[in-house]
């Protein structure tokens, strides 16, 4: 026990530091990879939760996949850090705003929490009895709200191919390479034998 | 004390002796792979190979890694420099951390994860960072285009491949690595690539290209990048890349051993008296083996062609095996408890 609450403090500590330098550090792109250092040890803290699935999920689909898509863009960017420090004051309100709004939902959870007399019958059960936490996440996805997944599967459908339609431009004059043609090619279309009569060319 | 010592030191101990026994031998597995694919490669160009060091140049590696190591370590002024120095212990980090959860043999495992496959996955996708890390730090146009490639690359290649495990997955019915290969217990014809031998296939070829190998290798090409993500790095620094890249290769040989290969078991039931580690081991060299064939045979891709290849070939073709698999196993009823 004392073994995971060491590790438990070491992922925490190294996660409100990292998403604090998040905001702080001038280079966007130590701030995406601080960032992608915070995700992991939250996934480390999913681990001792016992949602080692959520865990994984969270390590292959937001480090393995969305942040990479954030670092590519910010490494492309050319930043100007005078430039950005100009707006600071403009946004400085909604910021703020922003910031109190999440502040005040936290408190209250953690209001809710402190003045519950039975704090073990609101705990979240990580998994039913019995089932690994696979099995019960699929359960709750695939059995007991199928339909409902399958719609949000939908909606994200409908969000990529807007996406695609928005950014799709054709330029006219591209010359492509088309595969099916070139291996479809035969003999016939490209070559033809002509006998040349010596000395009156073709 | 002796509270201290049983339930503290012991099994630290235990654990970081069971650690070394898997790093060690993988160290010298890639200090060895590098000898065998010039002794390979030698072979198929009709040269000898490295045969000076040694005899049959068996310590050309071990001098090959003394001199990498006694070199110095030139960070350049324009890098930026914490990045510069995490990126390649990041990539050799992770390609050690994702063999803790590949079975040996039955029960010879560091970690035996019921989410295995996910952890290695997971491992695998972070690959990714150190050589985008070590482009964006290096502060070259050579070294990010060569990442950028990569990066674009690695992420193509991860999505066929994740597919094809899941194929894998709905026949095996487990996300453990163990119980994937006690799925194929019994002989050659159990093993899952008699099933699955098109996403066998174009599990090769993906695992080629996820690991930047030949005809792959464009993130290093040496005719146009010099040689990629890595070309800013000396010494120690481009060893842990090299190691690192040399650990990706046997590992996903491993997994692909794992997945397709029947892991541990024999391929005919009167072998089994042979030890399933093996087993395992001759498996993995096979499967390197053409790793290294390939790369003496086929030219490198362009690169269009390989992005073509991964999302308007691969893509496709594995998820509809997926479907073909998951449609099997209902109508016929057999989806595993």
């Amino acid at each position: 026990m004392v073994v995971q609450a060491l590790a438990f403090y070491l992922f925490a500590t190294v996660a409100v530091i990292a998403a604090t330098a998040v905001v702080t550090v001038r280079n966007p792109v130590h701030s995406v990879l601080l960032l992608i250092l915070t995700f992991f040890n939250a996934a480390g803290l999913f681990v001792l939760l016992g949602a080692e699935f959520l865990a994984m999920l969270l390590v292959v689909v937001y480090v393995g996949a969305v942040a990479v898509l954030f670092l590519f863009v910010v490494m492309m960017l050319d930043i100007n850090f005078v430039e950005m420090r100009q707006g600071f004051l403009n946004y400085l309100p909604i910021g703020v705003l922003i910031a109190l709004v999440l502040f005040v939902e936290l408190a209250f959870v953690g209001a809710t929490w402190a003045l519950t007399d039975d704090k073990i019958a609101v705990l979240a059960h990580p998994t039913p009895a019995g089932l690994t936490n696979v099995e019960a996440l699929g359960q709750l996805i695939y059995t007991d709200y199928a339909y409902i997944f399958q719609a949000s599967g939908l909606v994200l459908l409908v969000a990529m191919i807007g996406a695609i339609v928005l950014t799709l431009r054709t330029r006219e004059g591209v010359r492509r390479q088309k595969i099916s043609e070139q291996v479809k090619r035969q003999r016939a279309d490209t070559l033809e034998i002509k006998k040349v009569p010596v000395g009156r060319g073709i | 004390m002796e509270l201290l010592w049983d339930g503290y030191i012991e099994p630290v101990v235990w654990i970081v002796a069971k650690i070394l026994a898997i790093v060690v031998p993988l160290l010298v597995a890639v200090a060895y792979l590098t000898y065998a694919e010039r002794k390979v490669i030698g072979a198929m160009q009709l040269r000898k190979g490295p045969n000076v060091v040694g005899p049959f140049g068996l310590l050309q590696p071990l001098a090959d890694g003394l001199k990498l190591f006694l070199k110095e370590t030139i960070i350049p002024t324009s890098a930026n420099k914490g990045v510069f120095i995490i990126a390649p212990m990041l990539t050799f980090i992770l390609a050690i951390i994702a063999w803790a959860v590949i079975p040996f043999d039955e029960g010879m495992v560091l970690a035996d994860l019921n989410v295995g496959i996910l952890y290695l996955f997971a491992i695998s996708s972070l690959g990714v960072y150190g050589i985008v890390m070590a482009g964006w730090a290096s502060n070259s146009k050579y070294a990010f285009l060569g990442a950028l490639r990569s990066g674009a690359q690695m992420v193509s290649y991860e999505i066929s491949i994740g597919l094809i495990i899941i194929s894998v997955l709905l026949t095996t019915g487990s996300l453990n690595l163990s119980d994937i290969v006690r799925g194929q217990v019994g002989g050659i014809w159990e093993w899952n690539f008699v099933y699955h031998l098109p996403m066998f296939v174009v599990f090769i070829v993906s695992i080629l290209a996820e690991t930047n190998r030949a005809p792959f290798d464009l993130p290093e090409a040496e005719a146009e990048l010099v040689s990629g993500y890595n070309v800013d790095y000396s010494a120690m620094t481009f060893a842990l890349f090299f190691l690192g890249e040399y650990a990706n290769m046997i590992l996903m040989s491993g997994l692909c051993v794992v997945l397709f290969l029947g892991g541990w078991t024999a391929p005919l039931p009167v072998l089994e008296f042979i030890p399933g580690a093996i087993w395992f081991f001759l498996k993995i060299c096979s499967v390197l083996f053409i790793f290294l064939w390939v790369r003496a045979t086929f030219p490198r891709y362009r690169y269009d062609q390989l992005m073509r290849l991964g999302w308007k070939v691969f893509l496709p073709l594995s998820f509809a095996w997926v479907m073909l698999v998951a449609t099997f196993l209902v109508v016929f009823d057999k989806v595993p408890a």
